[in-house]
């Protein structure tokens, strides 16, 4: 049994814990969510370079939410996202704690928002090497090209909203696509319904993603999408000096307002 | 059942002699970083290194939109534009895995049950199914114990089998497939009499489909039983969406002034918003009913009412899964519990 393992093993018995969300193995060796509640099922548990997933998302969700006593195995994409989540009034302190993993490996207890908060401030926040040359790329063309690939990209969406229930600050009960009087957002698949649907998400979510690239992972047709919320991201920090994940108090720049913003924009 | 010879090069030239014969020629492409059916119009634009494509060969009669009919309102005058059944190519499909060819008996089925779609039955007979057989398999792929298998006829009208020489066995399945063979049968020869058997993927049967459905109703009522095995699921449309089987849609209407048209486009009951009210009342209203639906769906509705399984073992769903909801584990969890 490693570290993780022994640690879940300890909660669960204790009686102060009656879950944990964490990984383990699933098919061909891919990580994949898991839910542990007895603690002969701790071994079960993983946490290495392949649970590259955000997690976050199952820590509001009905089944989940009611439980006082939880853990979840957070990587720092989950972390950041709890962060967000915590400013955005979704996850609520004390109702969990976290398990993070120090870069020698040791297990770090995180009970409180604030400890989170201190924790994910030591994290690294901008987007990985290859992430960024994906961003130049588009970034470096021109307008027409940029319009062709995206329009290249959004003819194979298949609208399965794997994007929207992977990501864990799509938490809205009712989403925008799903109002219907009146239709904002084209219900079939074609190009232009898929440019609304992506577009929009990307507007919702500015100053408001932690960068995890869930929504381009979850895709099963492997639409780079996630770039589009890195480009919103990106433009915040840049324009606003606001980056998601960062702070417990809401200062997303779309959601809140200052009287020393600029107004010029209004003629 | 009919054996020939279909050599590469022959292979290439009937290929290349449907596209000018102005067929609807539609095979597996890399395209991007994918691999799936897509309309082509060179045999270079072939691949055969695939397992199964992203998308099913579903879309061939069934795509993602249909447009069902167009309207136009003129000072108070509607005029309607019906389907043009025209319209509809004779198609070849090519490169579909016999799990995919066999998912087209029970789409139909549903297509079929109590009224006749008349779209998705054009669109299915204009289409002849030249399947290939599965010489690779991987962790997903759970055919065997489906009722499938990786070299099985049923569903293509002609079966190929590649060879370790790079030729064709073409097996002749249905009398369509008979007809583009006769329309084409210089490019077909004598049969060598290879050994299918040994060119064939080998696929594990873990489980065995008949005791899902001898066991899938008596847990329909274990709501524990349904939210743990849902748990993982995050409530997306990947699963139904390239899945060969699936067959729910919607209908919208889309209009821009007094034009507009009515569509049909596919649908997921793993979407929570698939069975909710006008009274705001959802009769499926957390993940574990939703997921319950999806597994009765297949594997007892389906062999009740049509007498086909929902499930053909290609594994689309499990791969496409963003959390890794594997269907083959989830069968032998309701054998198991």
């Amino acid at each position: 049994m490693n570290n993780l393992q022994q640690k879940a093993q300890q909660l669960l018995e204790s009686g102060n814990y009656g879950l944990i969300v964490g990984y383990e193995k699933g098919t061909s060796g891919k990580a994949r969510p898991v839910f542990i509640r007895k603690a002969e099922h701790a071994s079960k548990l993983i946490f290495d370079e392949s649970c590259d997933q955000n997690i976050a998302v199952y820590l509001y969700r009905q089944e989940i939410k009611h439980n006082k006593k939880k853990v979840i195995v957070a990587n720092h994409h989950t972390l950041k996202s709890i962060v967000e989540l915590a400013a955005e009034n979704q996850v609520f302190d004390g109702d969990f704690m976290v398990l993070a993993f120090a870069e020698n490996g040791d297990i770090i207890e995180l009970n409180t928002f604030e400890e989170i908060e201190k924790h994910v401030a030591t994290l690294y926040h901008g987007l990985t090497e290859a992430e960024a040359a994906m961003m130049k790329k588009i970034e470096d063309m021109s307008l027409e090209d940029r319009w062709a690939f995206w329009e290249n990209e959004f003819s194979k969406c298949i609208k399965c909203y794997a994007c929207r229930a992977s990501c864990p600050m799509c938490y809205c009960p009712t989403c925008t696509v799903e109002i219907n009087q009146p239709q904002w957002i084209s219900v079939p698949s074609h190009t232009l319904g898929n440019l609304e649907w992506h577009v929009m998400r990307a507007m919702h979510l500015a100053g408001r993603c932690v960068t995890c690239g869930q929504c381009g992972k979850a895709c099963p047709l492997e639409l780079p999408i996630q770039l589009l919320t890195y480009k919103v991201a990106l433009d915040s920090k840049q324009f606003f000096d606001s980056v998601a994940g960062t702070s417990i108090c809401a200062d997303n720049a779309l959601a809140i307002f200052k009287p020393e913003d600029h107004e010029n924009f209004i003629r | 059942m009919e054996r020939k010879l279909l050599t590469k090069d022959s292979y290439r030239s009937l290929i290349t002699k449907l596209i000018g014969q102005n067929y609807q020629v539609v095979a597996p492409v890399k395209k991007d970083t994918m691999i799936d059916f897509l309309k082509i119009s060179s045999f270079d634009e072939i691949t055969e290194d695939y397992i199964v494509t992203v998308s099913s060969a579903k879309t061939v009669a069934f795509p993602r939109n249909e447009k069902l009919f167009d309207y136009e309102k003129q000072n108070k005058k509607l005029t309607q534009q019906d389907f043009d059944f025209d319209s509809i190519p004779q198609s070849v499909l090519i490169g579909v895995r016999p799990c995919d060819a066999f998912g087209f008996h029970s789409l139909s089925s549903i297509f079929c049950w109590d009224s006749i779609d008349k779209i998705y039955t054009t669109r299915l007979e204009r289409t002849t199914i030249i399947g290939l057989s599965c010489n690779k398999a991987d962790d997903y792929c759970f055919c065997t114990s489906a009722k499938g298998s990786p070299g099985s006829t049923a569903g293509s009208d002609i079966l190929l089998t590649k060879m370790t020489d790079g030729n064709y066995i073409a097996e002749i399945v249905t009398e369509k497939g008979a007809k583009l063979v006769a329309d084409f049968s210089d490019l077909f020869t004598a049969d060598g009499g290879a050994d299918k058997e040994s060119l064939l993927a080998k696929v594990a049967a873990n489980f065995s489909v008949d005791d899902v459905l001898a066991k899938i109703n008596s847990k329909f009522e274990d709501e524990a039983f349904w939210t743990e095995q849902a748990m993982r699921c995050i409530g997306c449309g990947a699963c139904a969406y390239v899945c060969p089987t699936c067959a729910c849609f919607d209908i919208q209407d889309e209009s821009h002034g007094g034009k507009g048209h009515r569509v049909r486009c596919w649908d997921s009951c793993g979407l929570s918003l698939f069975t909710l009210h006008t009274s705001g009342h959802n009769p499926r209203e957390n993940q574990g009913q939703r997921w319950r639906q999806r597994l009765m769906h297949k594997f007892s509705y389906m062999p009740d009412r049509l007498n086909t399984i929902g499930c053909v073992g290609c594994g689309r769903c499990s791969r496409a899964c963003p959390v890794d909801m594997n269907i083959a584990e989830h069968c032998m969890s309701i054998i198991e519990n």
